[in-house]
């Protein structure tokens, strides 16, 4: 595996088989490494399982609960209302009140369905319920803790009339654009710093959406906090696949297409992985789910995913700044652009490599974040936005840095305003029929060069 | 132990099934594709929905009779191959993959959208599109036939049978063009595309070439799988079983013909085997040297996902330590290798 934009897919003639400047190892040393591959193959690949498995370990004490957070717009956390939970047969469970932070929770004997009621006499005026009526049917798992959602409206929602549907749309892709860009600027990096096309990519957005999930829902902790872990523990798997897979076939001159399948085989084995722990169920997280709509002219948006847009804005003007002012920035670029020019030039291609790994993987968290904030939580939520993610990659320019920005966005936009003419589940089709559009006319992308496209 | 040896007939049984059938046909398509011609083709699986779907819709929805299904099938495979090819063979290899495994997830998508409910019969499927394939079997379909300890329904026999002669057709196929001047420039499309470019073959055409007919052979799969389970569903398709034939393909060896064959039997031996027995473990009282039970790490569902986990970590692990699988030549499959 080795930088992609001078080489074609086959073996360039000229280069000598010792190791490039970037990865020069002590001579003789490189038995050693390639026996300690095979154990940090195995550590990588658990590495998964294993955050995942403890984390749920922490709720088990617990016991079976339905819990929510009720909270308006205009209200904020609603404190004081009594919800009660009774049995599918009617037999009281128990009852329950919301604190200064809007939340419940009531502890409920067993797995099972429950019928959980809020009291709607101890809302505050204005505040209703929504169309669905004041209880909600939920089936409790085993040392499950079930979220229940109110949909509750403060009365503000009735004035929408002059929202324009094209507007909305522009709006809603602009947040999933952002939220694919953010997602994929480190698969672009990554791309133009090794040449590997890493299809494992997705399933960092998913541990990233996961592990704040598991923090916040079974351990309680604020989704901000927990978004903060999630992040971190993302740029620690980027640098653990980087150290423990990618930098150790690097070493041993695996070629570029045995490494997008390994990369394939990861994906899988990850994904299944996270499916066995997590379950096949889509969820929401514990906070900020009740929010309604706040009205804004031409369109509307919940607060949540007002400030996604404006996380992702604040997340992607200050990796563009760190790419362009700082001298770790420069050294990614250069690296990106040309390999052996920047390791000449007295670039530790190795380091630059590795703040790579690790800037992808907490941008990637933080896209998964986001994303189970807006779409709920699944197992496969990540290999679902990669396809997206290629696509803005290569519409934008693969292995450019500001490519992923621009090809995302456009991408997101693409595929929520394409739902003007198709149907709503139909519109990753377009973003995907986009893709292939591209290849045939600009097969570079936006901004990318045509030495790149073999 | 009674356990074991039973999920070691199950294992033995799956070898043959309708369903190893289905991983060798996509693997024989895969092998030409990546293991003669170095084409990355992630999307294998949608030509083998087209396949399966050609048959579905034309019986079941249009009332055509089952040869001309077959024939729908493997047209619409070959103006797959041809869309995915036209925009992507001028590239570089990772563009061909990225676009598969996009287009294959697409047309799922696009299948089971309320929108096509109509032609394709979105998530409830389509069923009933087989009848007329079991009223040539020569034996009783309703039968059932006992094969060295191993039992059969009649119709699952007719579909093996079938099924079987069409791999065996196919490597048939695959050796004698393998042999001819037309393999050997498929061959050095992969070693050196620069070099038989400058040999003055036309490398865009015979990459075109490959990819029609490796997807023809994977809407052969489609088809026959599509028989073997008598309904059709999108997510029957899902994107993970092109890695599974992958799978199978590196493990058997790609670029040898009996390479994927093999690999899909040892594959469903796998699967099978490890299936029954992870069932066995998790529904006994079995502990781990007493530190915890099976049964309550895994739940009878997980079982079912065991095999991709089993699978992605045997691809990496081929594909980092034996690129060359069991049968393989080492210096054939060293893609862009240093």
């Amino acid at each position: 595996m080795t930088h992609a934009p001078d080489r074609v897919r086959r073996e360039d003639p000229r280069r000598t088989p010792s190791p490039s400047t970037g990865q020069a190892g002590i001579p003789g040393h490189r038995s050693s490494a390639g026996r300690r591959t095979l154990l940090r193959l195995l550590l990588v690949t658990f590495f998964g399982l294993a955050i995942a498995a403890l984390t749920p370990g922490v709720a088990s004490a617990v016991g079976e609960q339905v819990r929510g957070t009720l909270t308006t717009g205009a209200t904020g956390p609603i404190a004081g209302v009594t919800i009660t939970v009774e049995t599918s047969d009617g037999q009281a469970v128990g009852e329950g009140e919301t604190d200064d932070r809007g939340r419940f929770s009531v502890p409920v004997p067993g797995p099972g369905e429950y019928v959980v009621t809020l009291d709607t006499d101890s809302l505050p005026e204005n505040v209703t319920v929504g169309s669905a009526g004041d209880t909600r049917t939920v089936t409790v798992e085993p040392n499950g803790r079930e979220p229940v959602n109110f949909g509750l409206s403060d009365g503000q929602r009735g004035s929408g009339s002059d929202r324009i549907l094209a507007v909305q749309l522009f709006v809603d892709g602009l947040r999933f654009g952002l939220l694919i860009a953010i997602s994929a600027v480190g698969l672009s990096l990554i791309f133009g710093t090794t040449g590997l096309t890493n299809f494992a990519h997705g399933e960092l957005v998913t541990i990233g959406a996961i592990v704040a999930f598991y923090l916040n829902v079974d351990a309680d902790i604020p989704l901000l906090a927990a978004a903060v872990i999630a992040v971190v523990i993302g740029g620690l798997v980027g640098a653990l696949n980087e150290l423990g897979l990618w930098r150790p076939l690097r070493r041993r001159g695996t070629g570029l297409v045995a490494a997008l399948v390994v990369s394939i085989g990861l994906s899988l084995a990850v994904r299944y992985v996270i499916q066995t722990v997590y379950g096949g169920r889509s969820n929401p997280y514990l906070d900020y789910q009740s929010q309604r709509a706040r009205d804004y002219g031409a369109f509307a948006l919940t607060d949540r995913d007002l400030y996604s847009i404006i996380i992702s804005l604040v997340v992607l003007v200050a990796v563009a700044l760190m790419l362009q002012r700082s001298r770790i920035g420069k050294a990614m670029r250069a690296v990106a652009d040309n390999r052996d020019l920047a390791a000449s030039s007295g670039i530790d291609v190795n380091r630059v490599i590795l703040v790579v790994w690790v800037m992808g993987g907490a941008l990637a968290a933080l896209g998964g974040v986001l994303l189970g904030l807006s779409d709920q939580i699944q197992w496969d939520m990540g290999f679902r936005l990669l396809l997206l993610m290629f696509a803005g990659v290569t519409l934008g320019g693969l292995g450019t840095a500001y490519g992923a920005l621009v090809g995302g966005i456009i991408v997101g936009v693409f595929v929520q305003m394409s739902t003007l003419v198709i149907r709503d589940d139909m519109k990753y089709v377009g973003g995907l029929l986009l893709l292939i559009l591209i290849l045939v006319v600009r097969p570079q992308g936006i901004l990318g060069s045509k030495a790149r496209i073999g | 132990m009674g356990e074991l040896l039973d999920a070691f007939q199950l294992g033995v049984r799956a070898m043959f099934a309708y369903q190893a059938v289905f991983f060798a046909l996509l693997a024989i398509g895969l092998n030409l594709h990546f293991g003669y011609t170095g084409l990355l083709n992630f999307g294998q699986i949608a030509f083998a929905m087209v396949g399966g779907y050609g048959i579905a819709i034309s019986v079941a929805q249009w009332d055509l009779p089952f040869w001309v299904g077959v024939v729908v099938g493997l047209g619409a495979a070959v103006i797959l191959a041809l869309l995915l090819g036209l925009p992507t063979l001028r590239l570089r290899a990772d563009y061909l993959a990225i676009v598969t495994i996009a287009t294959a997830e697409a047309l799922r998508l696009l299948f089971r959208s309320v929108g096509s409910t109509e032609v394709t019969g979105s998530t409830e499927g389509l069923f009933d599109f087989n009848s007329s394939f079991f009223t040539w079997c020569p034996w009783s379909v309703s039968g059932r036939f006992d094969i060295l300890g191993t039992r059969w329904r009649g119709s699952e026999l007719w579909v093996i049978t079938i099924g079987w002669s069409i791999v065996l057709l196919s490597c048939l196929l695959v050796w004698a063009l393998m042999r001819s001047p037309w393999g050997r420039v498929l061959r050095a499309v992969r070693e050196d595309e620069d070099a038989a470019r400058a040999l003055g073959k036309n490398v865009y055409a015979f990459k075109m070439q490959s990819l029609v007919l490796g997807g023809i052979f994977g809407a052969l799969g489609g088809m026959v799988y599509a028989v073997g389970t008598g309904s059709q569903n999108p997510d029957q398709y899902q994107n993970a079983n092109t890695f599974l034939a992958y799978g199978a393909l590196i493990l058997g060896g790609a670029a040898r013909v009996l390479g994927p064959v093999i690999g899909a039997m040892l594959l469903w031996f796998i699967i099978a085997f490890s299936d029954s027995a992870l069932a066995a473990l998790v529904s006994g009282d079995n502990s781990f040297f007493g530190l915890f039970e099976w049964g309550d790490l895994l739940s009878t569902t997980d079982i079912a996902y065991i095999r991709f986990i089993i699978i992605g970590l045997g691809l990496m692990l081929l594909m980092i330590f034996r690129p060359q699988g069991i049968l393989g030549d080492r210096r054939e499959v060293m893609l862009d290798a240093r």
